[in-house]
């Protein structure tokens, strides 16, 4: 076995997703096929290889610190699904 | 004359000698649209008063002699680009109502050419999926066969183009989301370079691999619209500041003396015979047009799959942590404490593929698993890079299928994941190595489906590849074939 319903419901969790039972079990059984096919990796030797992050080679890409012009707060709330004051509004975060 | 059949090269030159307005072939489009837009079911959102008014500003520019190869062409936009006031949905039930405060960096270089905007399309969500049957938001159907799939993830750009429901179209590729759906939908679409096209504004999905780039009619078009959209931009850091060719140039050059490639790996078992056959054939033509083919070897093409579902995943895992319900998207206002807020939004906002794709690359990343998992891949990936970076020491282009069957039927694959992910096998390999590929239409199935020809090229050898495939094109008349609509 690659992966337990327990796995699943822990990283579900890392990843702020509220699954439900049905979704536990399809996902549980879906993510044990897609894992052992990439167990078909542990075939390759990479003992001396180093990883990929990028397949450019860009070093660090630097610019001048200058103030420009940005979007307004107004624009930058527009989208939001509360907001008051100028601000973001959330649900309490300490009771 | 049907307005709405032209190319962007044709309907260029009738604009310039004043032979049509932008507003004649504008409406021709809407026209087409309101015909057969039911049945495909290409476009997310329409914006045709918008549209309209651009293409009367077109016209305007034409008269004064400014008009540009884009000036006055009506273009459609994957709906995974921002464009400042038109909602842009990427596919998803989270973004339904976003409206963008600025526009992506391509879309801003395609209004600055006048070209039109017509409207949005459809996608599998956050560019996840080789169907479109991912999104969250509507169907849509491949042009030559209603029952198919049009591919995707840029399956909307790609059936509108074959549709006629636009003259040409943007999409973008992470692991294939151009090439394939225009091998399916008989168009033609270019993955740029990974660096090539500026990524801003691009909503982002696996942000090493995304690229943008054009979907069109013919190879010429597919070099205009490149031309109109590439380039260095200082918003991108990944964007690679390199003097841009013009792509239309060397489309007349040849290929009398080009060392082409044929992987060995790429025609093995799996292959449908159709395709297969088609390949073959379409060898023999470039062949005939003076190329030496070879056979190569990319001995780690095989791995490609695993590599790429570790790697495209871990990278969305942690590009979609933004969507949390505080700043733009869907939230589940129902939720009273904040934790809860957010994966209530997650959960309720987010489809099923998407999460299951956030739930791989999350595992992947994780504590104990990460070395066996995503570091590995990313090891596996340097291999994969290796291998044609070998291969193009003797080769300048490669040539290969671009899926290893034709379109399949919608639904067929929706509960597989696993064997979803599979037919994505030959496209992978370019985009976790940042190469250039084409797609161009060689061929049809038995059953009269489009089958796509890849040519791929080294590291911004983009010219080449669009060399090849025109060559290709004008020796053949797969490009002048349209489906039955």
């Amino acid at each position: 076995m690659k992966i337990t319903k327990k796995e699943v419901v822990h990283v579900a969790k890392l990843a702020r997703l509220d699954l439900d039972e049905e979704a536990i079990d399809t996902y549980t059984g879906q993510l044990e096929d897609i894992l052992t096919y990439m167990d078909t990796l542990n075939r390759v030797d990479t003992r001396d290889i180093s990883p990929t992050s990028h397949a450019i080679f860009i070093s660090n890409a630097f610019r001048e610190d200058e103030v420009k012009p940005s979007i307004s707060v107004e624009s930058a709330l527009a989208n939001a699904p509360r907001s008051e004051n100028g601000s973001f509004v959330v649900p309490k975060v300490i009771g | 004359m049907d307005l709405c059949r032209l190319t962007i090269h044709e309907a260029h030159n009738l604009l310039t000698r004043k032979d049509i307005t932008s507003v004649e072939l504008t409406s021709a489009v809407f026209d087409r649209i309101g015909q057969v837009e039911d049945m495909v079911g290409a476009y997310i959102t329409l914006v045709q008063d918008q549209a309209m008014a651009q293409a009367a500003g077109a016209d305007e520019m034409i008269r004064q002699g400014k008009g540009g190869p884009l000036t006055g062409v009506p273009v459609a936009i994957k709906d995974v680009l921002c464009t400042e006031g038109i909602r842009t949905t990427c596919g998803s039930k989270i973004l339904e109502n976003f409206i963008p405060p600025y526009s992506a960096t391509v879309v801003r270089k395609l209004k600055e050419a006048h070209a039109v905007i017509v409207g949005k399309t459809n996608m599998d969500e956050f560019a996840m999926g080789s169907s479109t049957e991912h999104s969250a938001i509507k169907v849509t159907r491949n042009p030559w066969d209603l029952t198919r799939i049009p591919g995707g993830s840029s399956g909307g750009s790609a059936a509108a183009v074959a549709a006629d429901e636009c003259i040409g179209a943007i999409g973008t590729d992470t692991g294939g989301s151009i090439r394939q759906p225009a091998c399916h939908c008989g168009v033609v679409g270019l993955k740029p370079t990974y660096g090539a096209v500026s990524r801003f504004g691009l909503v982002a999905f696996a942000s090493s691999l995304d690229q943008v780039g054009p979907i069109a009619k013919d190879v010429t078009d597919c070099a205009i619209l490149m031309n109109g959209i590439c380039g260095y931009d200082p918003n991108d850091s990944t964007s690679v500041p390199r003097d841009v060719p013009d792509y239309t140039r060397g489309l007349r050059a040849g290929l009398k003396g080009l060392a082409v490639g044929i992987p060995a790996e790429y025609f093995a078992a799996g292959v449908d015979e159709d395709v297969a056959q088609a390949l073959s054939d379409a060898i023999t033509v470039i062949e005939g047009l003076g190329a030496t083919c070879k056979s190569v070897s990319l001995p780690h093409t095989e791995y490609a799959v695993a590599v790429y579902y570790l790697i495209a995943p871990a990278e969305a895992s942690s590009n979609l942590a933004r969507y949390d319900g505080v700043r733009y998207g869907f939230r589940d206002k129902e939720a009273e404490e904040l934790i809860r807020m957010y994966s209530d939004t997650r959960s309720k906002g987010f489809g099923s593929e998407v999460q299951r794709r956030i739930i791989i690359g999350t595992y992947a990343l994780s504590a104990g698993y990460y070395d066996a998992y995503y570091g590995k891949a990313s090891r596996v990936r340097t291999l994969i890079m290796q291998d044609f970076n070998k291969a193009f020491e003797t080769c300048d282009v490669l040539l290969a299928p671009v899926a290893p069957t034709p379109a399949f039927r919608l639904g067929e694959k929706l509960a597989d994941p696993l064997a979803m992910y599979l037919s994505d096998i030959f496209t992978l390999p370019a985009s976790l190595a940042g190469i250039a590929g084409i797609s161009v239409p060689c061929g049809f199935s038995k059953d009269g489906t489009p089958i796509g020809l890849q040519i791929l090229s080294k590291h911004f050898d983009e010219e080449k590849i669009i060399r090849v495939a025109y060559s290709f094109e004008q020796a053949t008349d797969f490009h002048t074939k349209m489906p039955n609509l």
